[in-house]
């Protein structure tokens, strides 16, 4: 398909990529912000107030008894994660609206690939998001192995892509800005709450089989086992091919979507006059 | 007036006995292009050739199909009968060579207000796979061009209309294409600003043998001697100089010209 572009070419679109999606961050001081404050707000108010009454038991990736404030902290790195991926979705319906997304779409670089870029480029853009809140976690007393920053570097970045891809194909079914509450309401709450993150499966079940269930089907409770497990440098084999394969089938979708032949017929047909 | 059916398969006939030549190949090759959305048939059975060095007006109402026409030409979408080539590169096989000759303004504006004009072409430059020093190179130069060098590091959000237009045609021009569409790029202009895109534009043809493709409603923007492609309805009417159309149909001018095709079609 790009016969006769050389590999330096890929390289600089997918710079140029990443370039703007930064710039773009930078200019939106307040999405940095909000960022953190979301999680912080979680760790030093909600936390703290279950921190007297509930204690997580001997599970792995733990080898002692933890405190809750501590239990939490990778729900909400994946927390960050999910909304950085429904940013991008934001960022896509916004693209459509002021007409970037043409200027992509006609590059002649395939569309896999410049999909693909945006979306490494904004999982990129969650890494230093979620390394400044772990910095405030470890001033605010979260221990997590020193080590374990480095380690949970893979699982960031493959969470990131699986929210950011799931994110990629929300954007091919929102057709304006406004929808975005809709997201807010019917996926990021639910995937948030019906997980790990805030309690684990085996206490959930406790209260709900069923809810474990809904639990276990939920592909953000694996983005937060693998965060978790490597977080304390080891390795959770499931969680990550569950991420995997997540990612795997929300890109393909999403790439399916934003085929001219498929998806993009569907959606521009509003967007488009004759 | 000439019957409709009489105009539409004299328009194809024209068209279908010029096919893409080896020796001189067309910068822009139509053939019997069909597109539908839902129920409605945006376009049914339009071939076209732009020769290269060439300026051709695509002239139609509102909702003729030309926005569907680029939108296909530009592969937002893909063509569902028909195809389409550009300087013999078929766009459906080898898209990424027919892409990189192509320059594309939008008609509906196609700039991130938030970056300033200098970005937004970096982006371009990027996008299309353009070394660093040779991007820099022309950015510099195309921003001279349409007058917004000293402009350049200014948000788009703070530019008027016709600055807009003129960055975004310096945008199309940045990676050397061979083939240019303007779809209604002066649509929500000032006479003045109007004016000016139409003469660069223009300018281009002459100073780099640039092949033209403009797609308006504006009749003014019609020239004697410009290759005129009427769109009405998703059909091709007549194509053909506007001049040699105004003479076979016995028109007053292009204006009656395309008012006796439209018409025509309508009944």
């Amino acid at each position: 398909m790009s016969r006769g572009l050389p590999a330096s070419a890929w390289f600089r679109c997918f710079c140029g990529i990443v370039w703007r999606e930064g710039l773009r961050f930078i200019h939106q001081r307040s999405r940095f912000i909000s960022a953190l404050v979301r999680p912080l707000i979680w760790l030093f108010v909600f936390a703290a107030g279950f921190r007297a009454v509930l204690g997580v038991s001997i599970v792995p990736p733990y080898e002692t008894y933890i405190l809750y404030d501590e239990y939490i902290v990778p729900g909400l790195i994946a927390m960050i994660q999910l909304f950085n991926g429904m940013q991008s979705s934001l960022s896509m319906v916004y693209d459509r609206e002021v007409g970037s997304m043409r200027v992509l779409l006609t590059s002649p670089l395939p569309r896999w690939f410049l999909l693909l870029s945006k979306l490494v480029a904004g999982t990129l853009l969650s890494l230093p998001q979620v390394y400044v809140f772990l910095l405030i976690a470890r001033l605010y007393g979260i221990d997590v192995p020193a080590l374990g920053h480095l380690v949970v570097l893979p699982a960031l970045f493959l969470s990131g892509l699986m929210l950011g891809a799931l994110g990629l194909l929300l954007s091919s079914l929102i057709r304006q800005l406004e929808n975005f509450a809709g997201v807010m309401n019917f996926v990021i709450f639910p995937m948030f709450f019906a997980s790990s993150a805030l309690y684990p499966l085996w206490k959930i079940e406790e209260a709900s089989p069923l809810l474990r269930d809904v639990c276990a089907f939920n592909p953000f409770t694996y983005a937060v086992e693998l965060i978790r497990f490597m977080l304390y440098c080891k390795v959770d084999f499931f969680s990550g091919l569950m991420v995997l394969g997540f990612t795997t089938c929300f890109l393909s979708a999403a790439i399916m979507a934003y085929d001219p032949s498929k998806g993009l017929i569907a959606r521009m047909r509003a967007g488009i006059g004759a | 007036m000439i019957p409709l059916d009489h105009v539409v398969a004299d328009s194809r006939e024209t068209t279908l006995l010029q096919p893409p030549s080896h020796h001189d190949p067309a910068a822009l090759s139509v053939n019997d292009l069909s597109h539908r959305i839902g129920d409605r048939t945006i376009l049914d059975g339009v071939s076209l050739q732009v020769p290269v060095g060439r300026f051709a007006v695509l002239l139609g109402l509102n909702g003729a199909g030309k926005t569907t026409l680029f939108s296909l030409i530009t592969r937002l979408y893909t063509a569902q009968q028909g195809s389409i080539r550009i300087f013999e590169s078929d766009l459906q096989r080898e898209s990424s060579v027919a892409l990189s000759m192509l320059g594309v303004v939008f008609q509906q504006r196609a700039l991130d207000p938030d970056l300033s004009a200098r970005q937004n072409l970096w982006y371009h430059a990027a996008l299309h796979g353009m070394p660093w020093g040779q991007a820099r190179r022309r950015i510099a130069e195309e921003l001279a061009r349409v007058g917004l060098a000293e402009k350049a590091d200014r948000k788009i959000r703070a530019f008027s209309g016709g600055e807009a237009r003129r960055v975004e045609l310096a945008r199309a021009l940045l990676h050397d294409p061979r083939l240019l569409l303007c779809d209604e790029a002066t649509v929500g202009l000032d006479i003045k600003s109007r004016g000016e895109i139409i003469v660069d534009v223009r300018g281009l043809v002459t100073a780099r043998a640039m092949s033209v493709l403009w797609a308006t409603h504006l009749i003014d923007e019609v020239q004697p001697d410009d290759l005129t492609i009427i769109l009405h309805r998703g059909r091709i009417l007549r194509i053909g100089v506007a001049a040699d159309i105004v003479r076979e149909l016995g028109a007053v001018d292009i204006n009656d010209a395309f008012r006796q095709l439209t018409e025509g079609a309508q009944t």
